[in-house]
């Protein structure tokens, strides 16, 4: 049939159009353009149909599943210490639950290529480094901002970033995500969500809405499974105490590992695990809730005038503490971030303070927000007002626990964790200041204290089980403690490999941290070849990185049989300086372009065989 | 051949012997070990080899156990000590040793008891700059330790100065021509280039041969009439015999020695005795052959029992003198008479030789700018001035030697200006006392000793005025354990470590180094010690006979019985 103005909605020109164009269509070009028509409707969206679409037509891109059967939900995660892809896990188990078919994989292990026949794709991922993505995001964020990017016109995507606060590309690579696909076409399934470090109530908020937004699609199925919400079932499968229900473990042991005269404090500590269930694997940390300085807190609710015993809200359930227990356990007290200053500019009115926060002032205010903390804020720029516990701990963070990598292997004693933990201390603004936590088992402290604690399960952080895969380990100062878990892991094991440790410190006679351990590792075989570097022995700073170059021949030869490199520690420089290190290397020793080397790690880290855990 | 000459010994070799048998001649892996940067240590093996190089690997002992906790290895360090036959230092030496000290060690340094220096607390990373800098001024460390002939001791006499220096020349020739030919020790610390040596041992080592000598070997030679050098104390002694103040030769004395083990009878202090008279030119081809006999006889199975008194004790004098006799090819005299009178030293200063001479008082033979007394300073200044030499004395002390009287004043000016001391404002005890080292250097000390001894002087000393005794010298020495560095079982009051701030108290001991002591009381506190010296001090201000020195007094008093011998050490008596 031919529209005329008379059978149709069209007018007379439009129904000329549609008679000269409908012909020549092909079925997949109609059917096409009928799903086109009916989507554009639903998001209101309209876009001109130009030769990309063709082209997506011609690729079969076929809009019609959206009606039709359950759609495949891909789930991809970028997470270096664990946070996301646990929360990943849980997203997709509620999906399967609901009968989604659910892909789930790292961001760096997914084909880019497929992301065309994507339909709805759910990102969470962390940021890392300085607003940079984590690990195992980053080739797929390089692909995606890249112009091999494709045109993702059919595509629902959502994204839950999470991040901290006090960084200043606050959930970047989240916001990276979210922007770019929408560039390219992409549909806005569900807002984004930004969460800072207690994520646990913002996180589930987004799953939420993002699942019921999966499920207005279908409906037609959703017929009984909405009962069925199977929480306690998933409850079950996970140990009984975890991040949301930490272990309170036993203080066994805890001592300074540095020797007189160091001028470092980094101490070990041993807990007890007995009756948590938790398991752990080398390369896992352990999660700790600190405890905030009694003083500073009995400072804060003085210079506030608060009542220590009042009761205030800890969380948006409703349960309450008392002011100096929720001060104490609860809120974060010693780090300033922008929001918390703006929220605090409104909560009370400080001409001051809000002259700070002036766009034009932000060097003032990053440079203010530095090394200093609450009890700074109120007495720099004290409320004009009597301002209540219960509205000022409103705008508090919860206080986020600290992850200390394991340096205890739970094959050899799994009653026990070990742990080595560097004292932070630093003057600022005229006060000593001391770590929350590390400054916890410095001072306040002793065996028989009671912490709580979870595993943090680091999936990227894994050491082969394969004594053939020769295994290469860089970890200066703390960053050796997830080696000691692994060595005596092969010890309890019995298992021999070739294996190297570059380990650094300030001097040998003070910081060599577990020295008998390696050197009995040494003479057993188990650790194959060791090289340290103490950078204030000798008159010129050495490092590990140098040590590397030293032995750049071997090292090289190690990678070519295919070796795995670990880097734990020190992100701001190490962690730097022993990559570009490695690329020096392959550039030597393997006569590559900085392009070819760099492309070399690249690959060696989509093989996992290039794993840090760096902090 | 000197193998071959070996008796049949019972007993299968010590493991030492292995060490060095395997060592091709005191290499072993020393040098590889001071690269190795997992530890601050050496091989097991290394460290016994170490020593025939002049350094023990040591560690902090203060620290051990809080460093164990730290899993942090012990805090390895190594004591070096300094080859100086007869104590003898040029200023430039002094200045050298007073830097290496400062730069690598502990910044202290100590005059030992065989007048020679330690340095202590040298971490392995600077062993070798350590040796060659001691080696830049013509110094060294070869054979300070180990199964060798040790420092030559001499005594520093500055009396009769012609006579030391005529003395002082064969000392130093017997050193020289004493010590290991192995060039083991110029490879590994001065950089010599290696030599694979596939020689036969009498080549490499002429007279010691590829296993040395079944233990360490002493040698010292004493100008009557000061005995400091504890001639009797020495595995081969040498009297200088002077007639009408010209040297004839030397008696000959063999066979002494200090070191016991506690509870092992079988190990006791002895006294060298004398077999005979030889004439001067002499001295180095009679030592050598007697040590020749040390390392054919000596017992190389038990290391308790190896030093050469138990070999001349085992086999009687007379057989000494026979086997010597044949080994030389000619008899040895009768001894000469001699006499002496002390075996302490005399301090400040004195004439001879046109010369002045001063002789410092330094407690314990520890050198340190202690924060009241800035001794090591004091004498970094006397010697960038001092045109002389400097002399360690048997008993730890110093002396400034052959100062010209222009430069008398400028020295005693600096000797005002720092401090220093003669020790009179001391009792005559205190100067008349030695501690060895111990902790917390000592791998071997059970009891402090140098950090203790100072203290407990103070507390007798308070017991010696009431007495009334303060300027009466008596000879008092300690040793945190029963090796006995200070020469203890010479002394006539002595402590031996036993336990932390435990000791055997030994008493009885003669003035001139000429009789072992006795044990007083076992395993003794301070207070204790207090108590049980107090009485005897006091009886003895009543009832000495005119110079009756304190160690004779208690044996006719009947505290304790005389020894004779070092066979009768243990003897059980009835004490009072
Ligand atoms: C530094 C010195 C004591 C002092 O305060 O001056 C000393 C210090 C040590 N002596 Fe000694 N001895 C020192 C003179 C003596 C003397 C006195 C003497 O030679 O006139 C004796 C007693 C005489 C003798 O040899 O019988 C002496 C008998 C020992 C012995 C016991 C030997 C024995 O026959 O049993 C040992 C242990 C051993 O050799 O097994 C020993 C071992 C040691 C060692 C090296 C401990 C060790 O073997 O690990 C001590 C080092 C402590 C330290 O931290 O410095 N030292 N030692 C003396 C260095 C002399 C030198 O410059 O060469
Ligand atoms: C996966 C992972 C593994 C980890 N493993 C270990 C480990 O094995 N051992 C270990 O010791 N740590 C480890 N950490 C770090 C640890 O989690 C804590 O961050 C660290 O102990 C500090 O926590 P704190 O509460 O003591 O200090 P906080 O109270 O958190 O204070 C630290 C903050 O103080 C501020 N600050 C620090 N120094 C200065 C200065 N000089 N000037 C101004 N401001 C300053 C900075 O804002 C810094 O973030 C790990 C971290 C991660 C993410
Ligand atoms: C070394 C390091 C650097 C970080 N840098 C940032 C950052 O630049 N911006 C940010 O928002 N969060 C940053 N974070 C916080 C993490 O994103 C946050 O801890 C997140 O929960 C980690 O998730 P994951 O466990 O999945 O990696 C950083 C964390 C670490 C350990
Ligand atoms: S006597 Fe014993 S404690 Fe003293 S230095 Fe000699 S070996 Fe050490």
């Amino acid at each position: 049939m031919a529209f005329k103005e008379i059978n149709s909605p069209f007018n007379q020109e439009q129904a000329e159009l549609l008679n000269r164009l409908l012909p020549t269509l092909t079925e997949a070009q109609k059917s096409w353009l009928s799903g086109y028509l009916s989507a554009s409707q639903t998001t209101g969206s309209s876009i001109p149909v130009d030769s990309d679409n063709q082209k997506a037509a011609e690729a079969g891109g076929s809009p019609q599943t959206v009606e039709t059967g359950s759609r495949e939900v891909t789930i991809l995660f970028g997470s270096e210490t664990g946070n996301g892809q646990a929360l990943a896990e849980e997203l997709a188990q509620k999906l399967e639950e609901r009968n989604f078919k659910v892909v789930l994989s790292a961001l760096d292990d997914f084909k880019p290529k497929n992301l065309k026949k994507v339909q709805d794709l759910l990102i969470v991922t962390a940021t890392h480094g300085e607003g940079d993505p984590p690990d195992n995001a980053i080739s797929f964020h390089e692909f995606l901002h890249s112009r091999k990017a494709p045109k993702l016109k059919d595509l629902r995507f959502s994204i839950l970033s999470l991040g901290d606060q006090s960084y200043e590309f606050f959930c970047q690579t989240g916001k990276d995500f979210d922007k770019r696909l929408e560039e390219l076409g992409g549909e806005r399934l569900y807002q984004r969500i930004d969460c800072d470090v207690d994520f646990d109530e913002p996180a589930a908020e987004w799953v939420e809405g993002v699942l019921s937004k999966l499920d207005e699609g279908r409906e037609a199925e959703q017929t009984n499974d909405q009962s069925a919400l199977p929480e306690e079932a998933t409850q079950t499968k996970q140990p009984t105490f975890s991040r949301k229900n930490p272990f309170k473990a036993e203080i066994l042991e805890n001592l300074t590992l540095s020797g007189r005269g160091s001028n470092k404090e980094t101490r070990h500590l041993e807990l007890s695990l007995e009756g948590s269930n938790f398991e752990f694997e080398p390369g896992d940390s352990l999660g700790i809730f600190p405890e905030n300085d009694p003083d500073l807190v009995d400072k804060l609710i003085n210079e506030m005038n608060w009542n220590p015993e009042e009761a205030v809200p800890i969380n948006k359930k409703g349960d309450t503490n008392s002011l100096r227990e929720a001060l104490l356990h609860n809120f974060e007290i010693t780090i300033l971030t922008k929001p918390l200053l703006q929220k605090a500019s409104e909560l009370y009115a400080n001409e001051q303070l809000d002259e700070l926060l002036k766009p034009e002032r932000e060097k003032e205010r990053k440079a203010y927000i530095d090394g200093r903390d609450l009890l700074d804020l109120v007495q720099d720029f004290p409320p004009y007002r009597e301002v209540p516990a219960k509205e000022f701990i409103k705008i508090l963070r919860k206080i986020p626990a600290r992850l200390y990598s394991i340096a205890s292997s739970y094959q050899a004693n799994p009653d026990e964790v070990h742990l080595t933990v560097g004292t932070v201390r630093y003057k600022a603004h005229g006060r000593d200041r001391v770590g929350v936590c590390s400054g916890q088992f410095s001072e306040r402290v002793q065996p028989g204290a009671l912490l709580p604690v979870y595993v943090h399960r680091n999936p990227n952080f894994k050491f082969p089980t394969d004594p053939e895969k020769p295994v290469i380990m860089i970890g200066p100062g703390t960053g050796v403690a997830p080696y000691r878990s692994f060595l005596e892991e092969r010890e309890e094991t019995d298992t021999k490999g070739k294996t190297w440790l570059f380990f650094g410190d300030q001097h040998f006679s003070t910081d060599f941290l577990y020295q008998v351990d390696w050197q009995k590792w040494l003479k057993e075989g188990i650790l194959s070849r060791m090289d340290v570097a103490f950078s204030r022995d000798t008159d010129e700073k050495v490092y590990v990185q140098h040590r590397m170059l030293e032995k750049s021949r071997e090292l090289y030869q190690w990678l070519e049989e295919g070796a795995n490199v670990y880097v734990c520690g020190d992100e701001k420089h190490m962690a730097k300086d022993v990559h570009d290190t490695l690329l020096t290397i392959l550039e030597q020793e393997g006569a590559m372009s900085l392009e070819e080397a760099e492309s070399y790690l690249a690959e060696m880290r989509k093989q996992k065989r290039y794993q840090r855990d760096v902090y | 051949m000197a193998e071959k000459e070996f008796p049949v010994q019972h007993g299968k070799p010590s493991d030492l012997e292995r060490i060095k048998g395997d060592s091709h001649y005191l290499r072993g892996t020393i040098a590889e070990g001071l690269e190795d940067p997992i530890t601050g240590a050496l091989s097991d093996d290394d460290t016994k080899l170490l020593k025939f190089h002049g350094s023990y690997q040591q560690d902090d002992r203060d620290l051990r156990n809080e460093r164990r906790k730290q899993k942090l290895e012990p805090a390895y360090q190594f004591m070096v000590r300094v080859r100086a036959p007869g104590g003898v230092a040029t200023p430039e030496q002094w200045l050298a040793m007073d830097d290496v000290a400062r730069k690598y060690g502990d910044g202290s340094l100590k005059l030992t008891t065989r007048q020679s220096f330690q340095m202590h607390g040298v971490l392995k990373w600077n062993l070798k700059k350590n040796m060659q800098e001691i080696n830049s001024v013509l110094m060294d460390t070869l054979a300070a330790c180990g199964d060798v002939n040790r420092n030559v001791m001499c005594n520093p006499n500055p009396y009769q100065s012609e006579v030391h220096a005529e003395v002082y020349d064969w000392a130093q020739n017997l050193s020289e021509y004493l010590s290991p030919k192995t060039s083991a020790y110029h490879e590994i610390w001065l950089d010599k280039e290696k030599v694979v040596d596939s020689r036969e041992s009498e080549e490499v080592e002429p007279m010691y041969g590829s296993l040395y000598l079944p233990r360490k070997f002493k040698i010292g030679i004493a100008v009557p009439p000061s005995n400091d050098v504890d001639v009797f104390s020495q595995d081969l002694g040498f009297i200088a015999i002077l007639e009408e103040g010209e040297l004839k030769g030397f008696n000959v004395a063999v066979g002494g020695g200090m070191g016991m083990t506690h509870g092992d009878t079988n190990t006791y202090p002895q006294l060298a005795r004398v077999i005979g008279f030889i004439p001067a030119d002499k001295i180095v081809e009679v030592a050598e052959k007697v040590i020749t006999i040390q390392r054919d006889y000596g017992n190389r199975s038990d290391r308790k029992n190896a030093r050469f008194k138990y070999t001349v004790d085992a086999r009687g004098l007379d057989w000494v003198k026979q086997e010597l006799n044949e080994r030389l090819g000619w008899d040895i005299e009768e001894p000469r008479p001699y006499y002496f009178e002390h075996n302490g030293d005399r301090y400040g200063w004195v004439k001879g030789g046109g010369r002045w001479h001063l002789t410092l008082f330094i407690q314990n033979g520890r050198i340190r700018d202690f924060e009241d007394y800035q001794l090591m300073t004091g004498l970094q200044e006397i010697a960038k001035v001092h045109t002389g030499d400097f002399r360690l004395t048997p008993n730890q002390n110093l002396i400034i030697a052959n100062v010209t009287s222009q430069k008398k004043r400028k020295i005693n000016e600096l000797v005002e200006k720092f401090g220093l001391t003669e020790g009179k404002q001391h009792s005559a005890l205190r100067r008349n006392s030695m501690a060895c080292v111990a902790f917390p250097t000592c791998g071997l000390a059970m009891a402090e000793s140098e950090r203790y001894l100072p203290s407990l002087l103070d507390k007798i000393e308070s017991i010696l005025e009431e007495a009334g005794l303060r300027e009466e010298e008596i000879v008092i020495r300690m040793s945190g354990c029963p090796n006995g560095c200070s020469r203890p079982a010479l002394a006539e009051i002595a402590f031996i470590g036993k336990a932390p701030g435990k000791y055997n108290m030994y008493l009885g001991g003669g003035f001139s180094g000429g009789r072992l002591n006795k044990l007083y009381r076992e395993n003794i506190g301070e207070e204790e010690i207090l108590g049980s010296l107090r009485p005897i001090l006091f009886r003895y201000a009543e009832e000495r006979e005119e110079g009756e020195h304190f160690g004779d007094y208690v044996i006719r008093a009947g505290y304790v019985e005389e020894v004779h011998s070092g066979l009768d050490f243990h003897k059980e008596t009835n004490k009072v």
